[in-house]
């Protein structure tokens, strides 16, 4: 997890200030200012909420709000790598839950959970838009479809 | 030659870039828009069109751009409804991801004709793909003078930008996605005003979704008459349909309105997969009512669909076999519900838990003969009374389930199995 610094922080505000230049609303720049936090120090900590909070003007308590409105925010520390993975109906019916239990079997992953070692967290999706190539997941930022156990493991491999 | 409107030229993988897109006559039907009509030419040919929204509701595009027109307020915002969340619904991300111009060029000639200055894609967040490509896609358009502050040096402004959600169905109902655009949670708005008077900032705000855009560049360079000769009466033009479930072939395909749902199933996806016998479909979504076998001739569209007790949605249809559960497929559809309901009306937030709740009772073999009734009136409480279609779809769905299913159900109750496996 990368540590809180006044140089992260500041690259936080300068990105907070562009993003406000694309709406009439300084409140518009939040959703985009919680992915930015993300990619800066792996989730919404605390001290960017008090960053976005004294860039916008927007009070800390409604930031939180609003950041936990939304389901693929990271409200709290996760894993290096977020297996986000599909379970509605479309998936579900081509077998996702036994996914979910082959993860459980050999990573000790329960949904919302993450490794001892924080190398994964799993995230349980509703609909990916990745319904003909069910089942399928969002590794990070990139899809992966057509899930078999075998194509998990091998996939899961590659990411350290 | 590819005879596909709204997918053309997808295939070639040069497409999705502004260079690709041009070489395919791409960026024509903005030049003819701009260099020979007037906005309110183009919203008349809208209009005559008789395009309808393909988000869902089925609104006249036509009708919703001419109230936008006639409210003098300014600026006026043009947002693209891309946070297409239904389950089972990916129709519009071959458009996304290897369309983009074309969606790109839907929304500039609707910003001339609309004289909106300012656009917004709202993308789901679960579509990190789409979000590279169309970022790159509209520096190409404003390198290229398409987009930005004086387009084909014809004093027309408009520039767009890429807005991702976090992950919320509910974003997807216009006035929340409203919301949420404007750095909120995402809960509906009471209608009236409608967006058109009263949306961004209190603003006029036409909001469309991505595949209605993707029809504008070819009304506008073909005309209304061409347009209205693809599909049926009152449903004009062509749709995409996202084909899941248990079928041979599923994927998005790009077929006129009003085609039958047995032509899809078994002319275009090949039929069920393992050459099973079909229990059922979901036409347009998850908050869309199942339909029987014995009711698949009917024609997909917005005006045949509810005469079949459902409703076209986004055309994301699912479809289930005699190894499929229904009511493991509406427990799993109900805690979807339960999930994304935003809290804001009780009878959506408390029924879909209760709901939920009963069905998992049901599914596991716990329930007893009464809990069928509990659910069909807990149900029946949740249906009209909350602000958005959230609560409907969910209470409206399980409802025309235990109808078709009934028998299902029960013996679920009573044998404390399923009768699947």
């Amino acid at each position: 997890m990368p540590q809180v610094t006044t140089e992260r922080l500041k690259i936080l505000r300068g990105k907070i200030y562009e993003l406000m230049e694309l709406y009439p609303s300084y409140q518009a720049a939040l959703l985009p200012s919680f992915f930015v936090a993300e990619e800066i120090f792996g989730f919404i900590s605390p001290e960017a909420i008090g960053e976005i909070s004294n860039v916008t003007g927007v009070p800390a308590a409604e930031i939180r709000g609003v950041a936990s409105f939304y389901a693929m925010y990271k409200t709290k520390p996760m894993g290096r790598h977020i297996i986000q993975l599909c379970t509605n109906v479309s998936c579900m019916i081509e077998g996702a839950y036994d996914l979910v239990e082959y993860l459980k079997e050999k990573y000790g992953l329960t949904p919302g959970g993450t490794t001892p070692d924080g190398r994964f967290s799993l995230v349980i999706m509703e609909c990916i838009g990745a319904c003909g190539t069910a089942p399928a997941m969002i590794l990070d930022t990139d899809s992966y479809e057509n899930l078999t156990k075998d194509r998990l493991d091998t996939l899961l491999e590659s990411y350290k | 030659m590819d005879e596909r409107i709204i997918l053309r030229n997808t295939d070639d993988p040069l497409n999705a870039s502004i260079a690709g897109y041009m070489a395919h006559g791409g960026y024509k039907a903005l030049e003819q828009a701009v260099g020979e009509l007037t906005p309110r030419d183009i919203i008349d040919e809208i209009k005559s069109s008789g395009l309808r929204g393909r988000g869902g509701a089925g609104f006249p595009t036509g009708m919703k751009w001419q109230f936008a027109s006639l409210d003098p307020k300014f600026p006026k915002y043009l947002v693209c409804n891309a946070d297409e969340g239904e389950p089972g619904t990916f129709k519009d991300r071959p458009i996304l991801e290897h369309n983009p111009h074309l969606l790109i060029e839907g929304m500039i000639i609707s910003a001339y004709a609309l004289q909106s200055t300012r656009g917004y894609i709202y993308l789901r967040g679960e579509y990190p793909h789409a979000k590279r490509v169309l970022e790159r896609a509209i520096e190409e358009a404003l390198a290229s003078g398409y987009l930005g502050n004086d387009i084909l040096s014809k004093h027309f402004r408009f520039n767009l930008t890429v807005h991702s959600g976090a992950g919320a169905y509910i974003c997807g109902e216009e006035t929340a996605l409203l919301d949420s655009l404007e750095g909120r949670r995402g809960l509906p708005r009471l209608k009236p005003p409608f967006p058109v008077n009263s949306g961004l900032w209190g603003k006029p705000t036409i909001v469309n979704n991505v595949e209605t855009f993707a029809n504008i560049p070819y009304i506008v360079s073909q005309g209304a008459k061409a347009y209205a000769s693809i599909g049926v009466k009152d449903c004009p033009g062509p749709k995409l349909f996202s084909v899941s479930g248990r079928v041979n072939k599923p994927g998005v395909y790009e077929l006129p309105m009003g085609i039958s749902l047995r032509e899809i199933i078994y002319t275009h996806c090949g039929g069920i997969k393992g050459g099973g016998s079909l229990k059922g479909v979901i036409p347009g979504g998850i908050s869309t009512p199942i339909i029987a076998p014995e009711n698949i001739d009917c024609p997909m569209d917005f005006v045949h669909l509810p005469k079949y007790g459902s409703m076209l949605g986004s055309g994301a249809v699912m479809v289930f076999d005699d190894t499929v559960c229904i009511v493991r497929v509406y427990e799993r559809a109900m805690k979807f519900f339960e999930h994304e309901s935003c809290g804001k009306c009780t009878p959506c937030r408390e029924g879909t838990a209760w709901m939920r709740a009963i069905l998992g009772r049901i599914e596991r073999g716990d329930a007893s003969e009464r809990d069928l009734e509990t659910l069909q009136d807990v149900a029946e409480n949740v249906t009209g009374k909350t602000f958005c279609p959230l609560g409907d779809g969910a209470a409206g769905v399980l409802l025309a389930a235990m109808k078709t299913y009934r028998e299902e159900f029960e013996y679920h109750i009573k044998n404390k199995r399923c009768k699947v496996q």
